[in-house]
């Protein structure tokens, strides 16, 4: 069967698409389809939701997305592509066959995450002040040098010229120049690499392939050493040299945490996570993940092992950042209320299947799929009085899932074709849809 | 019979902080402090709070899964009777409070020992909230089940399988399930498995600790409807402890709203959600997420986390993120006070002004 993607990835304003996405899980027990040929898009400035029960594969698709896919798992087929900056605007790039090295550039720099258990995400012997500056230090040291490096110069023309301390002043300058021009040597060497590599993705030719490969090894190879300052970035003296930087990070680092309103940072920076509540401790995840102002923030269920008043709290955060600080918001969840409230466009997923692709508004006022309506019915709303509607049956288990339709064995409306085929997305009104033998496309299906 | 059938009188429970050389106790941690509660028969109480509030503490302490520091428990006792003993502990006469407490060892849930005991357990059941971990992963579904059936000596060895059988039938499991263990079953089986064990000794009273929070939503409405239908036929109470706002709402009659160890508010479900009275319950109510993006309501965010139970704040506890906190709030503890006729109690200095 031919893929069939939602609206086409090169749709403007497209920020990352995935298509016909599978990712396998090589368990001991079976493969675990976990995705079965997932599309979606995520616009500029939306924040798109993600819905669905645990093991729908909602959060194995962002994890596909990020290139963090854990073993047993493999992505095994189909394109992720990201659509950052200008340069990359109009085609994309394809992330599945990148290096691990290029994939890390843009982790937490462009595309960042909010991991559930912020207990759990955290390093318990790291420092918050260690862990937020962390993204600081992989990815923003060449500009802190700078910075660095002028006030180094302001504060040496404000000494006398007898002053002694001026040449010290002078040494440290030099060994920070140095380093710098050791990243600014790798810049260089990387953005010719990938540059090349993004010119030679579409070529599936045996010799573009082979200098695919070549050139993905040099990638993986090349590494930002200090230049002329790598021996002195060893040696216990002389690397007092890199303090001002360190003083720049904790300065960063304070900011960042009393601009998420966190009472007291400098004093929070010297704490250890198991020092922290819950609501701290999720807020000091949040503050990891925008460290360095990503375009795409993904939210992976960053409030269900929250209170309510702190969900409330942390949701206001998110939704207070969308509007100042970042374009996109991903938000996987798998409360519809929170959908509700958060969301401008929701995905539903049922077993590793997108089922159901709409803004919010449309999606709670006509829902088409029968998933999707059986979902919205089993929730307590503020005003039940009747008994609450239910779906059938339990999740499938993905080892060996359902023929055809993977919601079949559940669905109330079931019809006999829905269990040999598996039902095309189709675009059932504009910008709402589904998948599912209910509604067979109209022309509107195959782009 | 009569009408209640659970009665707690100002319970507590304190944990010990130990510290120093010697271990010695140099602090408490107030996990409940200070409860009255009463349950009528076959109604649902819902006790929702934040995590640490104490509300599991006190539906633990209720089933004397953890004995009580200070408090009476009075599980199906003759409410005359247990006026009369609660009038002489409170008495002013130490001869008279002396009479009270030896009266009441043998109605007091939480001083009985023995057989008295036992034949109570009987009629307390509890359904825990992770069925993963409250199921022995070595224990075949038929002995699950029968275990209860089992250790109280309630059928003959013989009848055991059939009452078996019975039981999973009304939680909508079949024959074929008996053979198995719990991990091959999915979550929803699991805690249906998980009620059928509560409900083996034909229990009158059951605390639900959050049965529902470790379930899909599609999986959380059928248990919680298995658990009204089971409610109506077999006239059972429930304590429902949870911090799932809209399931209390669908699921209880009353509700009572812990914060950091108290009681701050109780009332009819319908009254409490249409007119919230204490600050905090507002507070829970207005977070709560609506599945529906069209309505737009304000929404009290509270500021800061729950106080630290080892030293909770002075006066009322809620003062320190309360918006209309006085001088008052800080240096007097409000007692919990009529509201209305309805049945309502709050806990507020001020909550006839806001």
């Amino acid at each position: 069967m031919e893929p069939l993607v939602e609206p086409k990835p090169t749709t403007a304003g497209t920020l990352a698409a995935t298509q016909d996405l599978f990712t396998n899980f090589y368990t001991f027990e079976g493969v675990v389809r976990a995705l079965n040929g997932v599309s979606v898009v995520i616009r500029h400035g939306e924040t798109y939701g993600l819905v669905g029960e645990s093991g729908c594969g909602k959060s194995v698709t962002v994890r596909s997305l990020m290139r963090i896919v854990q073993a047993p798992g493999r992505i095994d087929s189909g394109k992720i592509l990201l659509f950052l900056n200008e340069a990359n605007r109009t085609r994309g790039i394809e992330i599945v066959d990148r290096t691990e090295a290029y994939m890390e550039s843009i982790r937490g720099c462009d595309i960042s995450m909010i991991f559930q258990e912020p207990g759990a995400a955290l390093n318990p012997v790291m420092s918050v002040l260690d862990q937020v500056g962390e993204s600081y230090r992989f990815h923003r040291m060449q500009q802190m040098i700078d910075e660095t490096l002028a006030r180094l110069q302001e504060s040496r023309s404000a000494m006398r010229p007898a002053d002694p301390r001026r040449a010290l002043r002078r040494l440290q300058a030099a060994l920070l120049r140095a380093e710098r021009a050791g990243y600014a040597r790798y810049a260089a060497r990387v953005a010719r690499i990938d540059n090349e590599l993004y010119q030679l993705e579409d070529r599936q030719d045996e010799k573009a392939r082979d200098r695919k490969r070549s050139l993905n090894h040099a990638r993986d190879r090349t590494w930002p050493h200090g230049g002329g300052a790598s021996v002195a970035r060893r040696v216990p003296i002389l690397r007092r040299y890199r303090r001002p930087l360190d003083a720049i990070i904790r300065g960063h680092v304070v900011e960042l945490l009393r601009s998420l309103g966190i009472p007291n940072p400098e004093n929070v920076v010297q704490r250890y996570p198991h020092e922290l509540s819950g609501g701290m401790q999720q807020r000091i995840v949040i503050a990891m993940a925008l460290a360095c102002h990503p375009t795409l923030l993904v939210a992976d269920e960053p409030t269900s092992n929250l209170d309510v008043t702190i969900q409330a709290q942390i949701v206001e955060l998110i939704k207070e950042l969308k509007r100042t600080s970042i374009s996109s918001v991903l938000f996987i969840t798998h409360d519809l209320g929170l959908v509700a409230e958060v969301c401008d466009r929701v995905t539903v997923m049922y077993a590793g299947d997108v089922s159901e692709t709409a803004s919010v508004r449309e999606l709670f006022r006509e829902p088409l799929h029968p998933y999707t309506v059986g979902l919205l019915a089993s929730v307590p709303k503020a005003e039940q009085q009747e008994e609450l509607s239910m779906i059938p049956g339990a999740v499938p288990n993905l080892i060996r899932p359902p023929q055809g339709c993977r919601f079949h064995p559940r669905c109330p409306k079931r019809m006999e074709i829905c269990e040999r085929e598996k039902p095309a997305t189709v675009e059932h009104e504009p910008g709402h849809w589904v998948a599912c033998h209910l509604y067979p496309g109209n022309g509107r299906s195959a782009q | 019979m009569s009408r209640t059938l659970v009665d707690v009188r100002s319970l507590k429970k304190y944990y010990p902080v130990t510290g120093g050389v010697f271990r010695r106790r140099i602090a408490d941690v107030r996990a409940v402090d200070g409860v009255d509660l009463s349950l009528d028969r076959g109604e649902c109480l819902g006790l929702v709070g934040e995590s640490g509030c104490g509300k599991t503490t006190l539906g633990k302490t209720i089933l004397r899964l953890h004995t009580a520091t200070d408090g009476r428990i009075y599980f199906g006792q003759d409410p005359a009777q247990v006026e009369s003993v609660e009038a002489m502990l409170r008495s002013t006469d130490p001869a008279e409070r002396t009479r009270g407490r030896t009266l009441s060892r043998t109605m007091d849930l939480n001083r009985m020992k023995g057989r008295a005991l036992l034949a109570l357990r009987q009629k307390i059941q509890v359904v825990f909230q992770d069925p993963t971990n409250s199921l022995d992963p070595r224990m075949l579904v038929k002995n699950i089940v029968a275990e209860p059936l089992t250790a109280q000596k309630l059928v003959s060895a013989r009848e055991v399988e059939s009452r078996v059988l019975e039981l999973l039938g009304i939680v909508g499991l079949t024959s074929d399930h008996l053979m198995r263990y719990p991990h091959e079953f999915s979550g929803g089986q699991r805690q249906r498995i998980a009620i059928a064990r509560a409900l083996a000794t034909s229990p009158e009273f059951i605390l639900m600790d959050e049965p529902t929070s470790a379930l899909d939503v599609s999986v959380q409405a059928q248990i919680l409807n298995l658990l009204k239908k089971l409610q109506a036929e077999f006239h059972l109470t429930y304590l429902f402890v949870t911090h799932h706002l809209l399931v209390v709402k669908y699921i209880s009659n009353r509700i009572a709203v812990m914060y950091l160890g108290k009681i701050v508010e109780l009332g009819p479900t319908a009254d409490i959600f249409a007119r919230p009275l204490h600050p905090y319950t507002r507070a829970l109510l207005s977070a709560i997420p609506v599945p529906d993006p069209d309505t737009k309501r304000e929404k009290i965010i509270l500021s800061g986390d729950v106080p630290n139970p080892i030293n909770p704040p002075a006066g009322c506890r809620f003062h320190p993120r309360c918006r209309h906190a006085r001088e008052i709030c800080r240096t007097m503890e409000p007692p919990l006070e009529k509201a209305d006729s309805g049945g309502r109690t709050v806990a507020c200095h001020r909550w006839r002004e806001i």
